[in-house]
């Protein structure tokens, strides 16, 4: 077997498509795994992680921490909100404290685009980039492709639309790289102010019509709107957009095929999609949580399999 | 590279149906026991001896179960190479069961005590016994022995036991090679 071509997860951008195939036939065996009665395995017994999380998150944080304990891994968490970074210390002294204390690997969220890659050239442990800023988040675009493949056997030759902020979306960005790479055609729609200007440099196209590009696609990835990082109003109103942009039973039912409904979460129902599409058995939604974990502790082993 | 014939194909076929015999006197109608083939040269030898179990002595409804120890492993980032999984597929619960652990070659022993572990995550099974086709004696770094032996080889260090199975390798055999 093969290794990662890396020794950190900075972004999608930095591994290429045999990597993706090894941590999804890896991440396969640890879906069987979490699956058994009971559901832990002894490989990471003298490795220690830390998750710094500079940014709120509920889902990602404790995804990581489960696989992390799925593999028996020692876990410390840790969330800036309650740490001496309010008290004025920089990133690489907070992380270096982290580190001196033995740990091998961090898992870490951060508002800034490319604080993960800054950490890696700057401290001595393997790095998982948890998100950061409005740059990248791959985990999260592995396990939306392993869901898509699990759902409809292969990702390539698929075709899917990401809906929504793609402005503000390190899910979109980390989506685009990770579909291409295996060979899905992307199209993104959303409305104008929150489409970055050159997106089509990265070889998508945009739809600006939520209709044609759900009759166009196989999977449709609805995005939350990003409250949090809008400082002007990019559109007139939550109802407008959801009027425009929102997914609701009767639309689907009334495209010809039957489309997969993906959403990173968390969902704001009634805005990017209704309740009844949420639950309905087109979504994966709950699936992707699942595979969330499997993905988390291929990547984690993966990684923790390389360090000296 | 040396290659001396250790079995032949023949004497294989004689030393799997004298193994499934022991196994019929001891396990009798297996109503109560489950054969697990370690992955991933355990898995051939498992599978032949459900065969022969199931054709030449009318024991229907064996159940085998495939175990992938790769997770369980105690030289996790001290191999050299990195470690390959294979699949696990055990899709019953071993509890209060007797499990009949099932591997080509017993050298070391590292793999059945990484087994003796992989198998808790099934249930707590009444008994486990172990069968191996060869038996790498002088060769063990832990106290586990086969219950139901094929044939003890003698080899030092430096030699390697390739076990090939019709299945996969076009016939079957049991070579001793030297570097």
């Amino acid at each position: 077997m093969s290794e990662l071509s890396v020794n950190h997860l900075l972004g999608i951008k930095y591994i290429n498509k045999k990597d993706i195939d090894l941590i999804f036939e890896t991440a396969d065996h640890f879906k069987e795994v979490i699956n058994r009665p009971i559901k832990k395995v002894p490989s990471l017994r003298d490795i220690t992680i830390a998750n710094i999380f500079f940014e709120n998150s509920t889902r990602t944080k404790l995804s990581f921490e489960l696989a992390q304990k799925r593999l028996s891994a020692d876990v410390i968490s840790f969330s800036a909100a309650q740490s001496s970074v309010k008290k004025g210390e920089t990133l690489i002294d907070t992380v270096n404290n982290i580190l001196s204390m033995k740990v091998d690997m961090v898992v870490m969220r951060h508002a800034n685009p490319g604080a993960a890659y800054f950490l890696s050239k700057n401290v001595k442990a393997s790095i998982v980039n948890a998100g950061d800023g409005a740059h990248e988040h791959p985990t999260q675009a592995l396990l939306d492709s392993y869901s898509i493949r699990e759902k409809l056997g292969d990702v390539a030759g698929k075709k899917v639309v990401i809906v929504g902020d793609i402005l503000h979306s390190r899910v979109a960005l980390s989506n685009i790289y990770a579909l291409q790479m295996q060979g899905a055609e992307v199209k993104v729609c959303g409305p104008k102010t929150l489409i970055p200007r050159y997106i089509e440099s990265l070889g998508v196209t945009v739809e600006p019509n939520l209709r044609k590009a759900l009759e166009w696609c196989d999977v449709a990835n609805m995005l939350r709107v990003q409250n949090e990082r809008m400082d002007v109003n990019f559109f007139p109103s939550t109802r407008e957009y959801a009027q425009q942009y929102g997914v609701d039973k009767a639309l689907l039912d009334s495209l010809d095929k039957e489309i997969v409904i993906m959403h990173p979460g968390p969902i704001n129902r009634g805005v990017e999609i209704t309740s009844d599409v949420a639950d309905s058995q087109q979504s994966v939604i709950l699936n992707q949580v699942e595979n969330g974990v499997a993905i988390r502790m291929a990547v984690i082993y993966l990684l923790a399999s390389k360090i000296q | 590279m040396n290659q001396k014939v250790l079995l032949n194909s023949k004497e294989v076929n004689i030393i799997l149906n004298r193994l499934a015999c022991q196994l019929i006197e001891k396990h009798l109608d297996f109503s109560d026991t489950i054969l697990i083939g370690i992955q991933p040269r355990g898995t051939f030898l498992a599978k032949r001896l459900k065969e022969i179990l199931e054709n030449e002595y009318q024991i229907p409804n064996i159940a085998l179960g495939y175990l992938d120890i790769t997770f369980f492993r105690d030289d996790f980032r001290r191999a050299n190479k990195s470690l390959e999984a294979n699949k696990t597929q055990i899709d019953f619960l071993v509890e209060n069961k007797k499990v009949i652990f099932i591997d080509d070659v017993l050298y070391t022993g590292r793999s059945i005590r990484a087994a003796l572990t992989a198998i808790q995550s099934f249930g707590r099974p009444s008994g486990i016994e172990l069968l191996t086709l060869i038996d790498r004696r002088f060769s063990r770094d832990l106290p586990i022995q086969p219950d139901y032996r094929g044939r003890q080889v003698d080899a030092i260090n430096g030699e390697k036991v390739k076990v090939c199975w019709v299945e996969q390798d076009g016939e079957d055999g049991v070579y001793l090679e030297t570097n």
